[in-house]
């Protein structure tokens, strides 16, 4: 028997994208693991400390309680994400999906706010809900919560601050989870439905029974993109609370954590140390998410691929 | 025949190289934070250079405040950082010091135009090394809005509690006006032009800060504890939720005529006559408590221009800082920057009034400089963050002062050495 030849082609597409892939994520991922074993030592040396600075940054409370605040409020977020984004975007994918009239213009509407800019958004939702003169106000007065101290500081008071955020963040974000479960749904073939519909089940029951059935992989895969882009996420807070993440900390998340330590912050010189220990440890909260997802769920989900 | 070719280019790229190197020889690039003054120095300052020295180019690089410290860092391990480096004050420049990112400039002719208090900011601890020119200072004190207060009859206060009376007077009489101009959201403010603004006449200027660097006074002590007292007092009077009210809120509030008082840095008459150029503001400084004999402002080191060892332009360079010590650079700057004060010896005319009136306090008050930035803050958790922090959370009611004062007292007593022993006494876990 002849072997076949090396495939050299597939060699050749493959190339430029390992290429890339490596220069600019393979590589600094794995040259900043290595920083966060080490320490800068007086004159600039970089010492060995193994997992030192790991250890330092669980257990010394400077460091530790605000990574746990950092965490526990990613936490939140997150959740409210999964909680909101992904089931309104889910809902609107059927809406969208069931051919109502103009539905492209609502499908452009609705993800518009996803392909702007982060920066624009937060300074757009800063103005809005500004208590000198945010458009927010009147809508306030007619509700009757013109006085309410936490209704005109959303983003001022610690109860609130956080939620406002993970909400403006839920708007802008909510076209992802929509167009990818609007994907979904269309590929379901045309005859189940029908079928369905002939033997009399209501709309209701066709989504329980068979579209949502049909689309649970990309729940799945929705989630966990869900899952990394909230810890990783960053900007948001940034552009409308700063590096400070105020009030009092109370919107800091692991990305504006990862921030002041790494860069450091008005007189705080930056770690750039333990800003990769920081970032190690997202890397190691991403990880776990995802290898849960891929043999919790995933794997599952081949057995019942249609 | 095509190696001969390209030792020909190289000859003559490395010539064209050495001749051009030869032309721009003095060209110098200064790296700073101040975005805002970009048209000043191209239009005003360089030009006034170049007529002394028409043959050595600048050109003003800045890069945005918030990521100076970080560009600049980058830059100077890279090796592309500008000849001329704008120094922030105390630990920051210091720390480029001790890394060799800045040269000593003890011998800079000129630098005898500076007083021991004008350098401290950029001086070794030990006092013997100075390494960057300093240029200006801003003074902290309060704006007010003049036709407001001629429109209700109030007189600018002379002790903190006539300022109290007065803002209470403002909220009775004008319920829609905010008697206080300030919020937390931004949280450098409340620190900055709150505690920093009052505290140096409850602490006592320059002695109470050099007996809490003792360790013999801590932030839970006497006036330190009393200076956030007297701003637990504020909380009243700030805009309507405050708490999401930011600097360039409070900033566009203030001279929209929306309220009467604003606690301030001095580089905001600038930014105020370009926001409103009618605004007829007036000005006070940080009223001392009834009783007092003396009265201390803050006035603050705040920026300064210093020399990148690894320049290739050294001499010229030198020149430019030269030029900075130079009485025509001061009365230049400090009239460009309506509130920026240079730290030279002369006695310079400012036309602004209101910068004036800043000015004139260094005649009746005792200047004093943000006590946690020096050497307090050269850790973590740094003092300076902290008092953000604590300053945010005693107005937004979220914190007692004494609480606040624990707190800050508690985590510098975990790394600063002279105030170890509070440690034990405060009981700090």
């Amino acid at each position: 028997m002849r072997r076949k030849p090396f495939p050299w082609h597939i060699t050749v597409f493959l190339a430029p994208a390992v290429v890339i892939y490596t220069v600019f994520m393979i590589y600094p991922m794995f040259a900043s693991l290595k920083f966060s074993l080490y320490q800068t030592v007086e004159g600039g040396r970089q010492l060995f400390v193994g997992l030192g600075n790991y250890a330092r940054l669980l257990s010394d409370p400077i460091w530790s309680e605000p990574f746990w605040n950092a965490f526990w409020n990613n936490v939140v977020f997150f959740v409210i994400h999964m909680t909101l984004q992904n089931p309104i975007g889910l809902f609107l994918a059927v809406l969208l999906a069931a051919n109502i009239r103009g539905a492209w213009i609502y499908r452009t509407i609705i993800f518009t706010p996803t392909i702007l800019s982060v920066v624009l958004i937060g300074f757009a939702w800063k103005l809005i809900l500004s208590p000198t003169w945010g458009i927010w106000f009147p809508l306030l007065d007619r509700l009757g919560l013109g006085d309410n101290e936490v209704a005109i500081a959303l983003l001022g008071h610690e109860s609130s601050a956080l939620i406002t955020l993970s909400l403006i963040s839920v708007w802008q974000n909510i076209g992802i989870p929509m167009m990818l479960f609007l994907a979904a749904l269309i590929r379901i073939p045309h005859e189940l439905i029908e079928a369905a519909q002939v033997d009399g089940a209501g709309s209701w029951r066709i989504f329980w029974r068979i579209q949502f059935p049909l689309i649970v992989p990309t729940v799945g895969i929705v989630a966990i993109l869900t899952f990394i882009g909230n810890f990783n996420a960053f900007d948001l807070i940034y552009a409308t609370q700063g590096a400070l993440a105020g009030p009092d900390f109370a919107t800091d998340i692991m990305g504006t954590f990862f921030f002041r330590t790494f860069f450091g912050f008005q007189l705080r010189p930056g770690d750039p140390n333990m800003g990769a220990t920081v970032a190690g440890m997202m890397l190691l909260i991403i990880l776990v998410g995802v290898l849960v997802y891929l043999y919790g769920w995933q794997r599952r989900m081949e057995e019942v691929q249609f | 025949m095509q190696k001969g070719l390209f030792k020909v280019l190289v000859i003559a790229a490395l010539f064209a190289a050495s001749v051009l190197g030869g032309a721009f020889a003095q060209k110098l690039v200064i790296e700073s934070w101040r975005t805002d003054d970009l048209k000043l120095w191209k239009d005003v300052i360089i030009p006034a250079f170049n007529k002394h020295y028409p043959d050595i180019e600048v050109v003003f690089a800045p890069t945005a405040p918030a990521e100076y410290n970080a560009v600049l860092d980058s830059k100077l391990q890279a090796g592309t950082a500008g000849d001329l480096i704008t120094c922030r004050p105390f630990g920051k420049s210091l720390e480029l010091f001790n890394k060799g990112h800045l040269a000593p400039l003890n011998d800079l002719p000129g630098m005898e135009n500076f007083t021991d208090f004008a350098k401290v900011a950029w001086t070794t601890d030990d006092g013997a090394t100075t390494y960057c020119v300093p240029m200006a200072s801003v003074i902290h004190g309060f704006l007010y809005n003049k036709d407001l207060f001629d429109k209700y009859g109030f007189q600018p206060p002379k002790t903190y509690e006539e300022f109290m009376d007065l803002l209470a007077q403002m909220k009775k009489k004008a319920p829609a006006l905010a008697p206080l101009v300030m919020g937390t959201k931004d949280q450098w403010e409340a620190a900055t032009m709150g505690w920093h603004n009052i505290a140096p006449n409850y602490y006592g200027g320059e002695a109470g800060r050099r007996a809490f660097l003792a360790g013999k006074e801590g932030f839970h002590t006497d006036g330190f504890l009393e200076a956030y007292k007297a701003l637990a007092q504020w909380a009243p009077y700030l805009p309507r939720g405050y708490k999401a009210v930011s600097y360039s809120d409070a900033q566009q509030l203030f001279t929209q005529g929306r309220g009467f008082i604003y606690p301030a840095g001095s580089w905001d008459i600038g930014v105020f006559r370009q926001m409103n150029p009618k605004l007829n503001m007036g000005a006070f400084k940080a009223p001392p408590p009834a009783g007092a004999t003396k009265s201390y402002i803050s006035d603050h080191q705040d920026i300064a221009l210093g020399l990148n060892p690894a320049s290739k332009n050294k001499e010229a360079a030198k020149k430019f800082l030269s030029w900075l010590t130079t009485r025509e650079f001061a009365e230049l700057y400090g009239n460009a920057l309506p509130g920026f004060f240079p730290l030279h010896n002369y006695d310079i005319t400012i036309t602004d009034p209101v910068a004036n009136e800043f000015l004139s306090w260094r005649q009746t008050s005792e200047g004093t400089f943000r006590m946690t930035y020096y050497k307090l803050s050269d850790q973590k958790p740094d003092a300076e963050t902290d008092l953000w922090t604590a300053s945010v959370n005693i107005l937004n009611d979220k914190m007692q002062p004494e609480e606040a004062a624990k707190w800050m007292e508690c985590r510098l007593a975990s790394w600063y050495g002279p105030h170890k022993h509070f440690a034990s006494e405060l009981n700090c876990k």
